[in-house]
């Protein structure tokens, strides 16, 4: 199914032996309603990877990356972190940011003060705090904004905070929940941009939920096509190009052989879910 | 992170952003004469009730003991000074105090309430028998089972504003955003974190709503109280005065005292009004200007 030809990878440094991140073994989840939305899923994730989770609505592909992140426990399987220090509640605490679906800001503080959340829970002091955030709010393109309260800001804008206060930690591992699935097409493409550059330049490793196959082609070194009934992996696609991802990759010969390789990994995973039905 | 880069992005920020951040710096243009009319006409309609009333007693002649004239409350009001003054200080005081033990406790006990579903249960009957009772009514058992005048009068005044109060915040406390807590869960929040940081914030609306109504309720409750407790309220508050000057036929004294009651209530509503907007006009719904 898959006949990508691999060439140099995006980013220096990035091999195969790479070491893990996160390492998903069989992991089930049943929802006290007796969905079951994951079956024996599996996922190895190494370092320095961005991976698109890709799937129909109801794949569960949510449900793996909230998991991954601790919020609502396995039903059965294991999430180990080789290269990280674990806490009492089973995550590397500090090591996971979290873009949700929603910008989920808090409306009564301000831009600054939302993107000091994760390091407030910290203890960390206010005045200890400021450089790193307004470096990340600098790194997202806020710098200016940072007393606007969050209902002064547009759509973009608010998901831009949402991002700089998931990196205000300094994560190795970026989880987003279809983070631009409510944005204009100009705006998340603009995103998309700022997602790929603040990769590259800082090295996190991120796991990216979407169902758009263009948005996961942009994106992806690398796209988990996950079906339906139950929730599982049913394409694992590495995804890599020499060319620059920039406007001229999205109008390239290249970008549409990939586009067309996953929309068709994703029409056979949608079939397989419908015929489980 | 390098600097030009952030520069470039800014601009694509500000083109992003588009209209909609230009909509939300514009200020709110209201004209100058409808700023006018918006004080005027309330305060116009104010006069001419009172002329109204003064017309009615001069042309009529209706004689002082059945009705005061404006101008007879207010010269009563300059020399009856002495005793209404300290009579509003009493009434004040209890209602205040009212208040204040009425926004700790309703604002405690919410936070205990919302800590556990089987607590809520066990204090759930009280609290409606205790808020379904009329006030009227179980007065003058506290005025008899309280050891002074001014503890019952407080205790009254106190279980009327507390349920508002208490189920303002109640409701606040359970509407935070699922999304929020999932956000505060992610970063290993305490409990005592995601109260401080997250659940208080979040019903601040509510706690604004308990404390208007909350207010204005205290006082009522604390002039139903004194007149519950009649003369055993022995020349205190302000409502004891209007009972007092009642039974003397001294009516431009019972309207002095009924004009202080009513300014009391005005001053508290006003201040609890303003308070909720300094708590609210930077972010939520309730205190902006709908733009369009």
């Amino acid at each position: 199914m898959t006949d990508l030809t691999l060439t140099e990878p995006t980013r220096p440094g990035v091999t195969a032996a790479a070491r893990l991140v996160v390492s998903m073994r069989n992991v089930s989840k049943q929802f006290s309603n007796g969905t079951l939305a994951l079956k024996d899923m599996s996922l190895d994730v190494r370092r320095g990877e961005f991976l698109s989770l890709l799937g129909p609505s109801g794949c569960g592909k949510s449900t793996a990356l909230r998991i991954i992140a601790g919020l609502g426990a396995a039903s059965a399987g294991s999430i180990d972190w080789p290269s990280s220090k674990i806490n009492a509640r089973g995550l590397p605490e500090g090591d996971i940011g979290f873009v949700f679906q929603e910008p989920t800001l808090m409306p009564w503080q301000t831009v600054w003060g939302n993107v000091y959340l994760p390091l407030r829970l910290q203890r960390v002091s206010k005045s200890d705090a400021n450089g790193v955030i307004m470096e990340t709010l600098a790194s997202v393109g806020l710098a200016d904004f940072t007393k606007s309260y969050p209902r002064e800001l547009s759509g973009g804008m608010k998901m831009r905070v949402s991002i700089a206060r998931a990196l205000v930690t300094k994560p190795r591992l970026l989880l987003m929940d279809e983070p631009f699935a409510a944005l204009d097409e100009i705006t998340r493409q603009r995103l998309n941009d700022d997602v790929l550059r603040l990769w590259r330049e800082t090295g996190i490793t991120v796991i990216f939920v979407t169902h758009s196959v263009f948005e996961s082609a942009f994106l992806s070194n690398r796209i988990v096509v996950m079906r339906a009934r139950p929730g599982q992996v049913y394409a694992d696609l590495p995804l890599v190009t020499s060319a620059a991802r920039d406007e001229h990759y999205r109008t390239s010969e290249e970008y549409r052989a990939t586009t067309d390789t996953v929309s068709r990994a994703l029409q056979e995973a949608i079939m397989r879910g419908a015929q489980a039905k | 992170m390098s600097q030009v880069i952030a520069a470039m992005n800014a601009e694509a920020v500000n083109a992003e952003a588009g209209t909609d951040s230009a909509v939300a710096i514009v200020l709110s243009r209201t004209s100058l004469i409808e700023r006018i009319f918006s004080v005027a006409i309330p305060v116009l309609m104010v006069v001419l009730a009172i002329a109204a009333w003064q017309a009615h007693i001069t042309l009529n002649q209706v004689p002082r003991y059945i009705m005061p004239a404006p101008l007879d409350v207010i010269t009563a009001l300059g020399t009856d000074w002495g005793t209404l003054y300290p009579s509003l200080l009493v009434t004040l005081r209890i209602t205040v105090l009212a208040l204040g033990i009425a926004l700790l406790g309703g604002v405690g006990l919410a936070i205990i309430l919302v800590q556990s579903r089987w607590i809520e249960l066990a204090l759930f009957p009280f609290a409606v028998i205790l808020q379904v009772t009329p006030m009227i009514a179980i007065a003058p058992l506290l005025i008899i089972y309280m050891p002074d005048t001014q503890s019952a009068l407080l205790t009254c005044a106190f279980v009327v504003a507390f349920f508002p109060i208490l189920s303002n915040m109640v409701a606040g406390l359970k509407s935070v955003d699922h999304n929020l807590l999932n956000l505060f869960e992610l970063y290993g929040a305490s409990r005592w974190q995601t109260l401080i940081h997250l659940k208080l914030p979040s019903s601040l609306p509510y706690f604004a709503t308990g404390l208007r109504i909350g207010g204005g309720l205290s006082l009522i409750a604390a002039v139903v109280a004194e007149f519950a407790a009649g003369s055993a309220g022995r020349g205190s508050g302000l409502a004891f005065r209007l009972l007092e000057s009642g039974y003397r036929l001294n009516y431009p004294r019972l309207y002095a005292a009924l004009l202080l009651l009513m300014g009391t209530g005005v001053a508290i509503f006003a201040l609890t009004s303003l308070i909720s907007w300094l708590m609210l006009h930077r972010w939520h719904e309730s205190a902006i200007k709908r733009e369009n």
